[in-house]
């Protein structure tokens, strides 16, 4: 089948479930008290006028993140999950009171279907696996020992409290936020060194500070799934060429959080300039490259606003503008659908962000 | 003709990253070459290797550096040389480029490689007043006998680390000793400045100084922090903000503003108008950019008088092409720091104690657009005393303050000073200039504050700052 037959049917598959997710979450006897009451106070029906993904984007407006601050979590159950706990999740590393995801199985499913992404030779099943960085109240840290658990594996974890060295960073203190990143590393050295691990899950600055200090191929590691923070193309490459020395590591780039789930990424090499592009977990998420002013998707190849629209039965977000930009990537094989690739924070190139320390 | 494409540097072989800069004419800001600018890691990844550059230097005797150095020098001056991938440049087209970028005239850029290329062609003169004339054999063995006393000296780092600036070409002669002490660099080069290390680089290469000893990074903010956190020997160029973050750390050397000064006593100053020549060329020889520049002219009276004449003379200095011989003033690589500098000067004027005594000798605004680019012209302010904000400060034009002082006063009034000119003949003052421990350089008589010796360190101990001397017994 072409590339452009492979898009044509996702973007039916999109469609179709676009409409089946409408119908969930708008429907007194599935949806949730938010979304049931937020469409009682417009005056159009969504059951009625969205049955595309092209109509959610042209009638729903952008999905304001503080409602999952404001709001108590119990607004977001969806009467099909009335009476059963939930978890909870957070986002971000920043200070006050964090925005709230809750959720069942939703992290489950997503990163079982990341895991058909994976190759046994980085990432070898019925072994160990590590994660080392921020773990404490979000969806990453279950939704990775899942992950292992999925291939057989179970995992080592080492915490990173991203708000912390957020704050350090901000009142500059650097040392502090050296030690501490130091205190993480040391915390890994010691489980490399005395239990057997072959897959890495961390960020790539923690990456970075561990290779510094030990020979990761030596120490057994294969396979490296890593993100959370910003790769542009040369630190893609560094990372790959250098620290995960051209392929002997696998080296697996992830994009994504608590609201979305995990973006797989395109291979990259020389070919490609170690351009990362991602690809959602469509059509449970879908991720456009867009000017916010139009509501319109940019050219190919050009920078945008990323925004994220997720649709599970647990969880609905349409149109989140992310504080991310990134170049709109053609559909790709492996994800026949739109991909966003050199992501960075929004504005990045005009003033100093806090990101990627950690 | 295509823009030039400046790489990184690891240990000695070019490095491009998919992440550049631009470096620009200060005139029309079209580029004139990018610059690979590469992340942290790499620069601690590859120090992590450092050993390979120390053996690389190593198989060299002090000796053959020294003639390496020498070599280098004239390549430097004279020759073609390799300038990123697969362009060369000539001695005359780094002259013309580094003037488009830095806004130096000519004229300056000339003086700037005359320096270096003494500099490098007298290394081991300088290497003799550095360490104080221990035999080159020493140096190689690491152990010997000095006047007839066993001395043993051990490298205080791997490499020497440097974070440039982009001010004046000549700083880079600070480094130049490194390599005949066989010490390697890693170098974060000057934004707006990559020219000069560079070409300086190429030089010793194409003169047999092995490629590995040089590290040409250039690189952010995160990295320059690596560079002076990771080499235990390190020197940085900055204002007074560095300088002070940086005070009491022993591995690294601060190169900050110098608040260099001339000083007339009692006995000299009714004939200060024969001074006025060597007042003016010290504030503004070199474009009043170096740290060896007079920002204060200190005396125990007639300041208005000497304010006046030297306002006289440099009040009228304006912006010339930049091949013009007669060219003095240099125009800014970064027109907003020009307008800041304005401002500021501006701002302080306003309150009382201070006067612009170059204001009626020129005509129009201090901040002038001329030749293309962003200058200022010179500014003398008289103070009416060293309280006032101007009498101690120091900025990238020709400017100075004029300020009485009671002789006996001079010393405590002009706080920690880089270079002093004394015009005295008076022995108690001189043994008070003498023994006085705020001053690097002490010149007794009218030499301008430029005017420096390369046997003599003015400013830290490159040889102290990278060998420690250490006891030493050999069993028989």
């Amino acid at each position: 089948m072409s590339i452009e037959e492979q898009t044509k049917k996702s973007a039916e598959l999109l469609d179709s479930h676009t409409a089946e997710m409408i119908k969930w979450h708008f429907s007194p006897e599935t949806g949730s008290s938010f979304w049931l009451d937020w469409a009682k106070e417009q005056d159009w029906n969504p059951l009625e006028e969205v049955s595309t993904f092209s109509d959610l984007c042209q009638k729903f407006p952008n999905f304001q993140d503080e409602w999952l601050r404001d709001l108590p979590n119990e607004v977001w159950v969806p009467q099909a999950y009335k009476g059963k706990p939930f978890n909870i999740f957070e986002t971000g590393g920043t200070t006050g009171m964090p925005k709230q995801r809750i959720g069942w199985d939703d992290f489950r499913i997503d990163y079982t279907a990341f895991s058909e992404t994976l190759n046994d030779e980085h990432f070898p099943r019925d072994h160990y696996w590590m994660m080392v960085g921020p773990t404490g109240p979000r969806r990453l840290r279950l939704a990775i020992e899942h992950l292992a658990n999925e291939r057989g594996c179970s995992c080592y974890f080492v915490d990173l409290d991203p708000r912390w060295v957020k704050r350090l960073i901000a009142s500059k203190q650097f040392d502090q936020a050296r030690a501490y990143m130091d205190h993480a590393v040391d915390q890994a050295l010691t489980i490399l060194k005395h239990r057997s691990v072959s897959a890495l899950f961390t960020t790539p600055k923690l990456l970075e500070a561990l290779a510094e200090r030990k020979d990761l191929i030596r120490s057994g590691i294969k396979g490296v799934f890593c993100g959370g923070t910003t790769m542009d193309k040369q630190y893609a490459r560094f990372l790959v060429e250098e620290v995960c020395e051209g392929g002997k590591i696998g080296f697996v780039p992830t994009y994504g959080n608590t609201l979305m789930g995990l973006a797989r990424h395109h291979p990259i090499g020389p070919d490609n300039d170690y351009s990362i592009a991602y690809y959602a977990p469509q059509p449970r998420a879908v991720l456009r490259v867009i000017d916010p002013e139009s509501n319109e998707p940019v050219e190919y190849d050009t920078w945008g606003r990323v925004e994220l629209t997720t649709m599970t039965k647990e969880f609905f977000m349409p149109r989140f503008l992310e504080r991310d930009e990134a170049l709109r990537r053609k559909p790709w094989s492996e994800a026949p659908w739109d991909g966003v690739a050199e992501v960075r924070p929004f504005g990045a190139m005009e003033k100093n962000i806090v990101e990627g320390v950690y | 003709m295509s823009v030039p494409h400046i790489p990184c540097l690891r240990f000695g072989e070019a490095y491009r990253s998919f992440n550049e800069s631009e470096v620009n004419d200060y005139r029309d800001g079209s580029p004139k070459a990018t610059l690979s600018q590469v992340n942290a890691g790499i620069i601690r990844r590859d120090l992590v290797q450092i050993g390979k550059a120390r053996e690389a230097l190593a198989r060299f005797s002090t000796r053959e550096l020294v003639d390496i150095s020498a070599k280098a020098g004239d390549l430097f001056l004279n020759e073609d040389l390799p300038l990123g991938e697969g362009s060369m440049q000539s001695a005359q087209d780094y002259l013309e480029t580094l003037s488009s970028t830095s806004g130096l005239p000519h004229v300056m850029v000339k003086r700037n490689m005359d320096k270096i290329h003494y500099a490098l062609t007298h290394v081991e003169l300088i290497l003799n007043g550095l360490t104080r004339g221990i035999n080159f054999d020493i140096l190689d063995q690491g152990h010997g006998e000095q006047a007839g006393a066993p001395v043993c000296f051990y490298p205080t780092t791997d490499a020497l680390g440097l974070v440039m600036p982009s001010n004046s070409p000549a700083v880079n002669s600070l480094w130049l000793p490194s390599i005949a002490l066989k010490i390697p660099i890693i170098m974060k080069p000057g934004r707006e400045e990559p020219w000069t290390p560079f070409r300086l680089i190429q030089a010793f290469i194409a003169a047999g100084c092995p490629k590995e000893a040089f590290g040409f990074y250039p690189t952010d903010h995160e990295g320059a922090g690596d560079i002076l956190r990771l080499c235990d020997r390190a020197l940085i160029f900055g204002d007074k903000s560095t300088t002070d973050l940086y005070a009491g750390d022993p591995g690294v050397q601060v190169h900050g503003p110098g608040f260099s000064k001339i000083l007339i006593g009692d006995d000299e100053i009714e004939n200060w108008p024969d001074y006025i020549d060597v007042m003016a060329s010290s504030i503004s020889d070199n474009g009043g950019r170096s740290c060896v520049n007079a920002s204060a002219v200190i005396v125990p009276k007639y300041s208005k008088e000497i304010a006046d004449a030297l306002g006289k003379r440099l009040g009228p200095l304006k912006p010339l092409p930049v091949d013009d011989p007669e060219a003095v003033l240099s125009g800014f690589a970064n027109p907003k720091m020009g307008e800041w500098i304005d401002a500021a000067l501006d701002s302080d004027f306003e309150g009382s104690g201070a006067s612009d005594a170059t204001a009626p000798y020129r005509d129009g605004t201090r901040l002038v657009k001329a030749e293309g680019g962003t200058y200022l012209r010179p500014t003398i302010a008289h103070c009416e005393s060293m309280e006032h904000p101007l009498s101690n400060r120091e900025f990238l034009c020709p400017y100075a303050s004029v300020v009485e002082v009671p002789q006996e006063d001079m010393l405590r009034a002009i706080g920690p000073t880089l270079v002093v000119t004394a015009i005295t003949q008076d022995e108690g003052f001189k043994k008070q200039l003498l023994r006085a421990s705020n001053v690097e350089r002490l010149n007794i008589g009218p030499l301008s504050t430029m005017k420096i010796s390369w046997d003599q360190p003015h400013e830290g101990n490159m040889f102290e700052f990278l060998y420690k001397r250490r006891s030493i017994g050999v069993a028989a």
